[in-house]
């Protein structure tokens, strides 16, 4: 037996998988096939499917009522990425200029809130941004600031503001990594050859940041594109996104081929991303 | 090995500092760093408001502690989070670090598909995963039957749906932390362990399970953390009247907001704290860097 | 196979896929001798190694340790033991633990594990470090561990993997001399592979030259040096001139021809080749003299001697290398010993003939 298992590693490495290869394979692989299979399927009268292929659920997803909030949740999700680098990089070039010592605590600082519960973040911007009660306004008014309270609550920018605070940590971090990588006698060398400090940065440390920026913005990106608490939680059952209008599908509508359909389409979309992105990571790292 | 990196950043902090490093980026990085923790404070304070209002100041109370801790509803979905946790972190630690084993130390036919197949469950999001596990139990017959358990001197009645949905999840993270560990792990101590006449099972008992520990253990607690905080899989997979602990209070923001709300936030917030802690702490033990601190991941 | 065989490969190789790492290499490693595997990075050496210790199973071919075919044995299973490059000391153990590791996996007993352990750790000079862990100890401590782990073991046949490539220059000096008697002392069969040639010379009481998989020569280090039968262990071991020539005879002497008609005798002259070949002629620097034209005795048929031009003196302390413009348009360097400071030196442009044994002189294939 062992004789066996020496002269056939692969038989080892199978043995090792198994356990949880078969796990996957049940509670994972299975259902994605499945919701594949239902996204072809008609919905059944009183929920559940009729066993009748379609492509009407594809069709309908490009129904304006839906691809309008196809299109709202990428321009929410670009907004966020946008706004997360627009406060994350200069975080990421405070960090990474800090000493050691200080450096380590500081990431620190910037993890300890995101391992906290994602769910009690976005409450805690509902207590603040709330219309009528929320401490912004209530704030604001009693200062005599504004008159009317300002419109903070049940829109996009509530939803963008909880994303950009729910993941801004994961966009400094891979930032901080590649700013840390940098090797500081290339801005000696930039510095030798005559640029000003502009110059240096714009010439020398942004473009050998750029692959922190991308892994950043991917990994900002694909979350906020697929989220479902903030929007359920800061839009106020106004502005929806795609994670909302899914979940509907199976929690008011019982339509689950459209919702399966639905959620395939966003998964191919961030399948597609994702793959970009790592053959271009791949191709950049090869070219290096 | 260990003494040239610190002596490059360090040379590397001086120099983004001194050329670019002005006053603007400092108070800039406070501001950052305030935008992180102000809301968070906030939630604390209004946590003791002796008042409904989670906007204007009444005085301190703890009343809504203790609100909290008489809410039968609140204790129970406390001790199911837990429950949940444990025994979904104890499969998914087990099943994951076989398989991280497998897919670091051997090369084999159909091991890109497996990758996929690992990397799949963190990269798409949780309301698709949630809606696949829906679709699944219910097709599959395997329904939301619950799991009658004594816990702590608690009933509870934990759907094993919710458990496998959440070693679903935590398999890939188990096996994607134990993977960077063993990556970095030499593999001439294991040789050097067969080649002191250890056979495989001694060499992993004595040599590679010790080395791996640290890894294991990291793996073990994020999947603990991430079992603890997900809302939207166990939402979607409990069936009806099965809450944990975020998806009682995600039903409790629905129907309003309470200083209690903020009461059981900071009780969460506490319990997360507390895990980050033991990870510090475990991960100085095992005499890492400290720079590995700030991986999460 | 002989009797005191330690270990012998007969016709092995290892393939990686397409690359071949061990080229059908057969060697007989004698009992108690100190063998030495020298090569270039990628000549197959330390593959060779590991199949020996088992880490690596042929691909063909077979290996035998004390008489006994290995097969499929795992590493557990076979009477070596291996000092690794970077020591692998376990650094989760302490250092005593480390040497005991092997003891408690074949199941000695408390006591003797106990009194084997101490023994070792003496034998290092490490006694009284037992408790410390690896980290604790410099370099050369670490390498005094990783050989306690090994030797304490009893092997037939200790295996050593470049083990003292992390030393220092100084510190790797003493160590191969304290490695040498460690082995005339316990009396086991040591193969080290290094890539060090100066290393192996050094120690060993034979010497394989491996490159690209394949095994070029075995031999003594003193005829290894002085008698090369292939052009890369001319190369490789030692420094040689290499003069590009044709061979214009090959009986009853070896003569080769450089440019411009010159005719030199040789010692030895490389299986295959034919009357006509290109050739290179090697000749060690420090075999090759340098005369002034009043100097020169009477030309014998065994004396090699050209004229040419001092173009580069170069002085390294115990010696100097002159490099010389030959008649024929090549250069060659001669090592002549710094012996007297009152010595009159050459000079750069000098008019000089330079003389050296022919059977100094050895022919080679071109490529």
């Amino acid at each position: 037996m062992q004789q066996f298992l020496r002269r056939h590693p692969a038989v080892q490495a199978w043995l090792l998988l198994s356990p949880g290869g078969l796990f996957l394979s049940v509670f994972f692989i299975a259902p994605l096939f499945i919701v594949l299979i239902y996204s072809f399927l008609q919905r059944g009268t009183y929920g559940g499917v009729v066993w009748q292929f379609t492509f009407e659920n594809f069709r309908r997803v490009f129904d304006p009522l839906y691809f309008n909030t196809f299109l709202r949740s990428a321009y929410i999700a670009i907004l966020t990425t946008f706004f997360c680098l627009l406060l994350g990089y200069p975080l990421a070039y405070f960090i990474a200029s800090r000493s050691p010592r200080t450096r380590s605590l500081m990431l620190l600082a910037l993890m300890i809130p995101f391992w906290t519960n994602f769910l009690i973040r976005t409450y805690a911007w509902l207590t603040l941004l709330r219309t009528n009660t929320g401490l912004i306004n209530t704030a604001l008014l009693s200062l005599g600031v504004i008159a009317a309270p300002l419109p903070l609550f049940g829109n996009d920018f509530a939803i963008i503001v909880g994303l950009v605070y729910g993941w801004l940590p994961v966009m400094v971090l891979p930032i901080y990594a590649a700013l840390d990588r940098l090797d500081p006698s290339l801005i000696e060398a930039a510095r030798d050859l005559y640029a000003s400090s502009a110059q240096v940065f714009r010439r020398v440390i942004w473009p050998l940041s750029l692959p922190g920026v991308v892994a950043g913005s991917m990994l900002v990106f694909i979350p906020a594109l697929g989220s479902f608490v903030t929007p359920a939680i800061l839009g106020g059952g106004k502005s929806l996104m795609i994670g909302n209008i899914i979940s509907n599908q199976f929690l008011a509508a019982h339509d689950w081929p459209f919702g399966s359909a639905l959620s395939m389409l966003m998964m191919t979309l961030m399948l597609l991303g994702t793959l970009y992105y790592f053959r271009s990571t791949l191709k950049a790292e090869a070219d290096a | 090995m260990s003494t040239t990196p610190s002596d490059r950043t360090l040379g590397m902090g001086a120099r983004l500092r001194s050329r670019l490093g002005s006053l603007s980026l400092s108070v800039y990085g406070v501001l950052g760093f305030l935008f992180l923790y102000l809301p968070i404070v906030i939630l604390v304070i209004f946590s003791f408001n002796d008042s409904r209002s989670t906007s204007q100041w009444a005085g301190f109370t703890t009343d809504w502690y203790r609100q909290m801790i008489e809410d039968r509803q609140i204790i129970l979905s406390l001790w199911n989070s837990l429950f949940v946790a444990i025994i979904s972190t104890a499969i998914a630690t087990v099943l994951g670090t076989l398989a991280a084993m497998a897919m670091e130390r051997y090369s084999f036919r159909g091991k890109m598909a497996m990758d996929a197949v690992l990397y799949l469950p963190i990269i798409i999001p949780d309301i698709a995963m949630a809606i696949m596990l829906l679709i699944f139990f219910n097709v599959s017959g395997i329904g939301f039957q619950p799991w009658e358990v004594q816990f702590f001197g608690n009933r509870l009645a934990v759907p094993y749906s919710v458990i496998i949905g959440h070693v679903a999840f935590n398999i890939s993270f188990v096996a994607v932390v134990v993977r960077a560990r063993l990556a970095n792990m030499d593999r001439t101590l294991e040789e050097a362990a067969q080649d002191l006449y250890a056979n495989t099972w001694q060499t992993f008992r004595r040599v590679t399970l010790p080395m791996l520990m640290p890894g294991i253990l990291g793996g073990a607690l994020l999947a603990f953390t991430l079992s603890l905080d997900d809302f939207v899989i166990t939402f979607f997979t409990s069936g009806a009247g099965f809450n944990t602990l975020p998806v009682r209070v995600f039903g409790m923001i629905r129907r309003g907001v309470t200083p209690k709300i903020n009461a059981v936030s900071t009780l969460m917030l506490a319990g997360s704290f507390l895990l980050i802690l033991i990870s510090i702490i475990s991960r100085m033990r095992s005499g890492e860097d400290e720079d590995a601190i700030q991986f999460g991941l | 196979m002989s009797e005191e065989c330690a270990v012998e490969l007969r016709d092995v190789v290892k393939a990686f896929g397409p690359f071949v790492a061990v080229n059908h290499v057969s060697l007989q490693i004698r009992d108690g001798e100190f063998f030495s595997l020298l090569g270039p990075s990628g000549c197959g050496k330390t593959t060779s190694l590991r199949m020996i210790a088992g880490f690596e199973m042929p691909t063909s071919g077979h290996i035998y340790i004390g008489g006994a075919q290995q097969g499929y044995l795992p590493p557990n299973k076979r009477p070596v033991n291996t000092v690794f490059q970077q020591y692998a000391l376990f650094p989760h153990m302490t250092v005593a633990q480390n040497v005991a590791f092997g003891l408690e996996m074949s199941h000695a007993n408390k006591g003797e594990i106990g009194r084997r352990v101490h023994e070792a750790l003496e034998m290092v000079h490490l006694g009284g470090l037992g408790t410390r862990k690896p980290k604790q100890l410099s370099g050369g401590q670490q390498q005094r561990v990783a050989l306690a782990r090994a030797l304490v073991n009893r092997p037939k046949v200790l295996l050593l993997d470049e083990p003292l490539g992390a030393l220092d220059l100084k510190l790797r000096k003493a160590m191969q001399i304290e490695l040498k008697n460690l082995q005339e002392q316990v009396g086991i069969t040591f193969i080290y592979v290094t890539h060090d040639q100066e290393e192996a010379l050094t120690m060993s009481d034979r010497i394989a030259v491996m490159d690209k998989g394949q095994v070029l020569q075995v031999a003594e280090p003193e005829a290894l040096y002085e008698q090369p039968t292939h052009r890369f262990t001319a190369d490789f071991i030692g420094e040689t001139n290499f003069i590009p020539a044709r061979v214009a005879a090959l009986s009853p002497t070896i003569l080769v021809e450089l440019a411009g008609g010159i005719r030199l005798p040789a010692g030895w002259v490389e299986p295959g080749i034919a009357v006509g070949d290109r050739v290179m002629l090697s000749v060690r620097p420090e075999k090759i003299n340098l005369y002034e034209a009043h100097e020169l005795e009477e030309l014998t048929a065994t004396t090699c001697r050209v004229r040419g031009v001092v173009e580069r003196l170069v002085y390294v302390g115990t010696d100097t290398h002159h490099t010389v413009r030959l008649e024929s348009g090549d250069r060659v360097v001669a090592r002549l010993q710094n012996l007297h400071v009152d010595e009159e030196p050459w000079e750069m442009g000098e008019a000089t003939t330079v003389q050296w044994e022919a059977a100094h002189g050895r022919v080679f294939k071109e490529a």
